[in-house]
């Protein structure tokens, strides 16, 4: 291991046990609250955390639901989530939440326990290859055969989760390590020489930039997650420098918030299931500024035709994101808010005066006028985009923060939720794991316990991680699961009329729960709602109760989440406002 | 970039690369020598669904715990690009140098080969193994075993030229490869 120490930081070195040097290590990180389940391979550390009241540990019902809940914590805080698990069916069990964070680069410590070094390799009850599993899911994982570098290599971990493009980390822990005796050492000066990420810009590069947006006649601002990891400065720096410009702003599923939504510049999401505007200006562009987004293939659709007269600017933390899937003219690598703090000051550095964009914007204008987030409404029953509507009127001006499952009802959240403040939005965008919202919900709440914490659920996806609302009744975290149930799969269904005329294989679920007497069942409160007469003062109920909720919101069955790129189709061919069944061609339908 | 590209894939899902002119690089990895580094680098390879052609590890820098991996790799210009950010991103690994491109790489690959046959060919097989430097590290009164150092086309060659001679067992390092100079790295 090539980790260094401060040749002074271990004047503070203290000896305990393995499971010692684990709690005061997290302590040391600034842990306040984690996420878990007990099993004979953590037992040494759950006996210390016993005895250590300052971190408040939330049981859990299932490993996976540790793992959303740290990535939801993490996600609404900017600071590390961290999950603490068993071996072998604890660590499998939270292999899907460390892909996860993976894929949307969220900040997570994972601890596993382990079978004591000597029983590894023998398929010892409960042993798994946790670190040969978790190896191509995780930023980067350990195994700790050694107490004298466990507490160096746990404050490794918290600076690789949480620098450069935040990630998983996982550290496996053998129960023999645990009941060792060695050193602890400080986290001060603990560093890894071959791992430096590049944070600053260069100069020059921010200068090219500066004159490419000095001469764009029709620019855009592609943000993405990568502002929101950023903190709350970038967003700032984002919102000073679109103040400074004027360009208009389009952002990623994942970095929904960085820019206000109510902002007159903003264009809503772009992508798949984003606005004719945001869609239309990246097609159209003659510049595009991509901040902290990566060309994921929900956002480009066909990349042959994807903005086909634009210069590219990419700015990412990851080297490994440039020209990945969309080749760039200026690529530039650093950390988001450095890069826009920098362009801010270069910008006003030149010119003060905002560029003439008159003309982009009428054309701008025209695509919005389409509104395409419009939907026909109905007396009778409840639309599920007017469901997202009235719960966002009604929850707009409280603390309010937002997590979603997978599937229609997080595009729909996604279209008609509209955020003003970055950490506000947690959502499982590159995997799409459904289960994802309500544990991340009960890791939302624990963070922020007096705020609104709504799970925007289907009644699909709710029921892969149900369980935690056991979680949320135990640790008095009243968080709001609001279920747009239409009985479908309604993303599946929806695919399978696009795709598959209609033949609807195994995407409506019979013998679905009573919602209200299953939240009654775990001591929660249970709302029902199918008249849309009723929706706000039902909201309201929801909103009012002191505790978790289970908001069974009856929906439109078959409605459809529109506008629609096709899958294998460009931007500025989106399906608008009804499906026909031949939109996608032949090589479309073997997409996903 | 420009619209009328027709060659370009649909989507990401089917950038195949395959119509692109492909590249054959030596690529100098060097890691953290720790449990595990080799199955990090490897799996990035397989995961992403990039070649190896030769693989050769072995710790260089005991001091430091360094060790230097060698892959030959091939793919499009742009995949090469990716292969390299790739590898940077594992944590472990301290560099990337591709031999190929610097120009200034040689390389050298080490082969036993086991050629068995009486008579003749075995006049043969042993003539031509002075041909070629190869040297006898074994023999029988039926067989040969040499063994021959040298870039990989000439082992490549070498073995062309034993297998009607009787070779019937060959083993090779992989490449390896260093910069030509005064300068390190």
């Amino acid at each position: 291991m090539d980790t260094q120490a401060h040749p002074g930081a271990d004047t503070e070195a203290r000896m305990m046990t393995g499971a010692e040097i684990v709690i005061t290590a997290l302590q040391e990180q600034g842990v306040e609250v984690m996420f878990g389940y007990p099993g004979g391979a953590v037992l040494p550390i759950y006996d210390a955390l016993y005895s250590t009241p300052e971190i408040r540990h939330i049981l859990v019902r299932h490993e996976q639901g540790a793992g959303h809940a740290a990535e939801g914590y993490a996600r609404s805080t900017g600071k590390a989530g961290v999950a603490l698990v068993t071996s072998g069916p604890g660590a499998t069990n939270m292999v899907t939440p460390i892909a996860d964070a993976m894929m949307d680069s969220i900040p997570m410590v994972v601890i596993t326990g382990q079978v004591p070094t000597h029983l590894i390799g023998t398929d010892a009850f409960q042993e798994c290859d946790t670190v040969g599993i978790t190896r191509c899911c995780a930023k980067h994982n350990y195994l700790v055969m050694d107490v004298k570098d466990l507490a160096r290599t746990i404050h490794e971990a918290f600076l690789i989760a949480t620098t450069g493009r935040p990630g998983p980390v996982v550290i496996d822990i053998p129960k023999d390590v645990q009941f060792a005796t060695g050193r602890y050492i400080g986290k001060d000066g603990v560093t890894r020489r071959t791992y430096q990420p590049q944070t600053e810009p260069h100069p020059s590069l921010i200068e090219e930039a500066i004159a490419m947006m000095r001469k764009a006649k029709k620019p855009v601002f592609y943000t993405g997650g990568g502002v929101i990891n950023s903190g709350p400065e970038a967003s700032q720096a984002l919102r000073d420098l679109q103040k400074a410009t004027g360009f208009p702003v389009t952002s990623t599923l994942m970095g929904l918030g960085a820019f206000p939504a109510s902002h007159e510049d903003w264009l809503g999401m772009l992508g798949m299931h984003g606005s004719y505007e945001a869609n239309q200006a990246m097609h159209d562009c003659d510049l595009m500024i991509c901040v902290g987004a990566r060309f994921d293939d929900r956002v480009t659709g066909r990349i042959d035709a994807f903005s086909p007269n634009s210069k590219k600017i990419h700015i990412d933390i990851d080297p490994s994101s440039i020209n990945k899937v969309i080749s760039v003219e200026l690529p530039i690598i650093a950390d988001c808010g450095n890069a826009l703090t920098a362009l801010n000051t270069a910008w006003k550095g030149t010119r003060p005066e905002k560029p003439d964009l008159t003309d982009w914007r009428a054309q701008i204008n025209a695509w919005r006028a389409r509104k395409s987030f419009a939907y026909s409404g109905s007396d009778t029953e409840i639309k599920p985009q007017y469901a997202i509507e009235r719960l966002h009127a009604l929850t707009k001006d409280r603390d309010t923060y937002i997590s979603t499952e997978v599937g229609q009802h997080q595009m729909w959240a996604a279209q008609h939720y509209h955020f003003e403040e970055p950490n506000r939005w947690m959502t499982s965008g590159g995997l799409g794991t459904m289960g994802y919202g309500l544990p991340a919900a009960v890791g939302i709440q624990a963070a922020h316990p007096d705020a609104l914490v709504i799970d925007i659920a289907g009644e699909a996806s709710v029921q892969m991680v149900l369980q935690e609302l056991s979680t949320a009744v135990q640790h008095k975290l009243p968080i709001k699961i609001f279920v747009l149930n239409n009985e479908w799969m309604g993303m599946v269904r929806q695919w399978q009329e696009l795709l598959h005329e209609e033949r609807y294989s195994h995407s409506y679920s019979d013998s679905l729960p009573d919602f209200v007497k299953l939240a009654e069942a775990y001591g929660g409160l249970g709302l029902v709602c199918d008249d849309p007469k009723d929706l706000d003062s039902k909201i309201q109920e929801m909103i009012d109760y002191d505790g978790p909720v289970v908001f069974d919101c009856r929906v439109t069955k078959a409605e459809n989440c529109l506008p629609m790129i096709p899958s294998g189709a460009a931007h500025n061919e989106m399906i608008l406002s009804e499906i026909t069944g031949d939109e996608i061609d032949e090589t479309g339908r073997g997409l996903v | 970039m420009s619209s009328n590209q027709t060659d370009i894939p649909a989507s990401a899902y089917d950038m195949s690369h395959i119509d692109e002119a492909d590249e054959r690089r030596t690529l100098a990895i060097i890691v953290d020598n720790e449990p595990g580094v080799l199955g990090r680098v490897v799996g990035l390879f397989s995961a992403r669904g990039y070649n190896i052609e030769s693989l050769t590890v072995a710790e260089v820098d005991r001091r430091r715990h360094r060790s230097r991996i060698t892959v030959v790799t091939n793919g499009s210009p742009q995949m090469l690009e990716q292969i390299e950010a790739q590898l940077l991103r594992l944590v472990p690994v301290a560099s990337v140098t591709d031999m190929t491109k610097s120009k200034r790489g040689v390389e050298r690959e080490l082969a036993l080969i086991k050629v068995a046959g009486t008579g003749d060919k075995r006049v043969e097989a042993l003539r031509i193994a002075e041909i070629f430097r190869a040297r006898v590290i074994d023999t029988t009164n039926e067989s040969f075993i040499f063994e021959l150092t040298g870039a990989s086309d000439k082992i490549d060659q070498f073995c062309a030229l034993m297998r009607p001679l009787g070779l019937n067992e060959v083993s090779r390092t992989g490449v390896l490869s260093i910069k030509r100079g005064a300068e390190p790295g």
